[in-house]
Parts: structure tokens; C-alpha cells; sequence
């Protein structure tokens, strides 16, 4: 299987909204350890000027990578994903994630690169807050608001590597 | 005690603290962030793609990692900005059934880099397991008053 070098600038829209609950930002803030009492009490979140639960710092990476799954199964992109390995992250918060959020993600392929027989391949999540009321597909920037740009560089091998 | 940074110098140590790991943790992280590659729970499936066995997400290290920073920052919303590389994978032996860590992740923090016009820090993370680093350029930029 070859990676298709057309997907380089080619966006996927947002599809699903996420729904971000106190449960979710509990459990996975417990599943990377974290203990700051903001993950997981409302009290103390509000007690920092924060509405609800604060999601600790690499939660996008859920939404993110539901995006990124729209290439990584998309037939005519070429990736097996018992190749890919993950080769970096990085996460932009405009504003923290908070329970009650719904969130949207556009994805943008960035950047694909042959490397040996495989490729590395760049994308970046858009990630948004839909207003109340608001769907995916007819939000425009008036009833969305940027949340976090996360991007990810994986490595997709080739044969032998 | 929440840092205030005019108090903050470039070098300056902000603690360290080391993570336990566990097969059990890879099964939750995998279930609360929805990466169910099987490379991080199936030993036989890690071996027949030439790992050395499970390993864990590179998310859950960076993931365990940042919380050294959003303790010393006193709020998680500081984080503004949080990136590394993933350079070497960690294995997680299997340990079920004893009270024994399968890999322990050792992470340090030191202030890297401050930008008085913005008000933040750049913490530069160490990660090591077996005395390997296993993220490079591992940095957070903390917003703080």
C-alpha cells in the first residue's frame, strides 16, 4: 500500500459534535494520573473562575484523533494503521476545554512527506465550541469559538521499516 | 502556592515526580481517550509488528507527564501550549498479579525559556523510563499572573 500524495492540503469538514462531560474529564484525567482538583470538582474549578471541570491539558486528543481516524480510514488515502507510529504532538489552547463544551473539529493535511517506503504525514484539528443551538455543519464564526489547533505528525512505515 | 513570574528565573527547577506503570493503566488510558491500538494491550500483536512487547501510548506519557507542570501552575487552564516529540516507545512489562510497576515514567521540569510581553513560561520537561528519554522537546508554556 503507497500513501497518496494528493492528500497533502486536502481538509476534512467537521462531522459529529462531542459532547465534553464532568464523567469523561474525570475518567481522563484519572487515566493520565492527574490529581489537580480542578478535573475533578466543580467547586474547586469555580474557585480558579472557571465554569465548570477543567479537562486537563492533552484531553483535545480525543477529538483530535476521531478526526484524524476520518483520514486514516478513508480508502483512498493508503494508510495501514497497524504501520502508523506516532511521532509528535502538540496542542494550542485558545481557551481551556470545560465540561458542557460541544465541540467540532476540521481536519487539514498539512503536510505528507515520503520517508523511505513509508511517509510522515502532518495534520491539524481546528477544534471549536459550537454556541447553544448551533450544528456542525451550518456553524459559521459567529456561533462557534476556537478552543484549540492540535497537530500531530505521524509516520506511516513502509514495508521492512 | 501558585508561581508568580516575575519570581521565576531560566533554569530555574520547577520538582519532578515519577509515574508507575501498569498493563491496567494502559487499558484505561486506552478506554477513556478511545486508542484502542492493540500494540498497547496485546502482547502478541506488539511482538508480530517487531515491538519488544507492549508499550504505552505515547499519549498517556505525554499526557502523565504535563501534570507535573499543572500542579506547579496551580490551575490546568495555564497550559496554553504543550508539545514533544516521541522518540523512543515504552515498554510495560506485564505485571498482573503482583504489586509491581510494569515501567516507571521519571519526569523533571526546569523553566526554559520566559516571555515578559506575554506573561508566560516555557517549562522544558525531561522524560525518561529506563534511563532513556523517551520525549524530546517536551515543552508546556504556562500563562501565569
Amino acid at each position: 500500500m503507497t500513501i497518496n500524495p494528493d492528500l497533502q492540503g486536502r481538509s476534512y469538514p467537521a462531522a459529529e459534535v462531542y459532547d465534553v462531560g464532568r464523567e469523561k474529564i474525570r475518567e481522563f484525567a484519572r487515566a493520565v494520573k492527574a490529581t489537580h482538583p480542578a478535573h475533578f470538582d466543580v467547586a474547586a474549578a469555580a474557585a480558579l473562575g472557571h465554569r465548570d471541570l477543567v479537562a486537563p491539558p492533552t484531553f483535545a486528543i480525543i477529538v483530535a484523533q476521531r478526526a484524524d481516524a476520518q483520514l486514516i480510514e478513508d480508502p483512498d488515502a493508503g494508510i495501514d494503521f497497524s504501520r502508523v507510529v506516532h511521532a509528535d504532538q502538540r496542542f494550542v489552547h485558545h481557551r481551556p476545554i470545560l465540561a458542557g463544551d460541544r465541540l467540532v473539529a476540521e481536519l487539514h493535511v498539512d503536510g505528507v512527506r515520503a520517508m523511505g517506503g513509508g511517509a510522515m504525514i502532518t495534520t491539524r484539528s481546528e477544534i471549536f465550541a459550537l454556541a447553544a443551538g448551533a450544528d456542525a455543519a451550518d456553524a459559521g464564526d459567529n456561533s462557534r469559538e476556537a478552543v484549540a489547533t492540535t497537530t500531530s505528525s505521524i509516520l506511516v512505515r513502509g514495508e521492512g521499516q | 502556592m501558585t508561581p508568580t513570574f516575575s519570581e521565576l528565573t531560566v533554569g530555574q527547577d520547577i520538582g519532578s515526580r515519577s509515574v508507575d506503570v501498569t498493563r491496567t493503566d494502559l487499558v484505561k488510558y486506552a478506554g477513556a481517550s478511545g486508542d484502542f491500538n492493540p500494540i498497547h494491550w496485546n502482547e502478541a500483536f506488539a511482538t508480530s509488528v517487531g515491538l519488544p512487547g507492549v508499550i504505552a501510548h505515547g499519549m498517556f506519557t505525554m499526557g502523565s507527564a504535563v501534570q507535573l507542570v499543572t500542579d506547579w501552575a496551580g490551575d490546568p487552564a495555564a497550559v496554553v501550549d504543550f508539545q514533544t516529540r516521541f522518540t523512543k516507545p515504552v515498554p510495560v512489562a506485564d505485571t498482573t498479579g503482583t504489586p509491581d510497576a510494569g515501567a516507571v515514567i521519571e519526569i523533571s521540569g526546569a523553566i526554559g525559556a520566559l516571555d515578559a510581553g506575554a506573561g508566560t513560561a516555557r517549562v522544558d520537561l525531561t522524560v525518561l523510563a529506563a534511563g532513556q528519554k523517551v520525549l524530546m522537546k517536551a515543552q508546556a508554556v504556562v500563562r501565569l499572573a
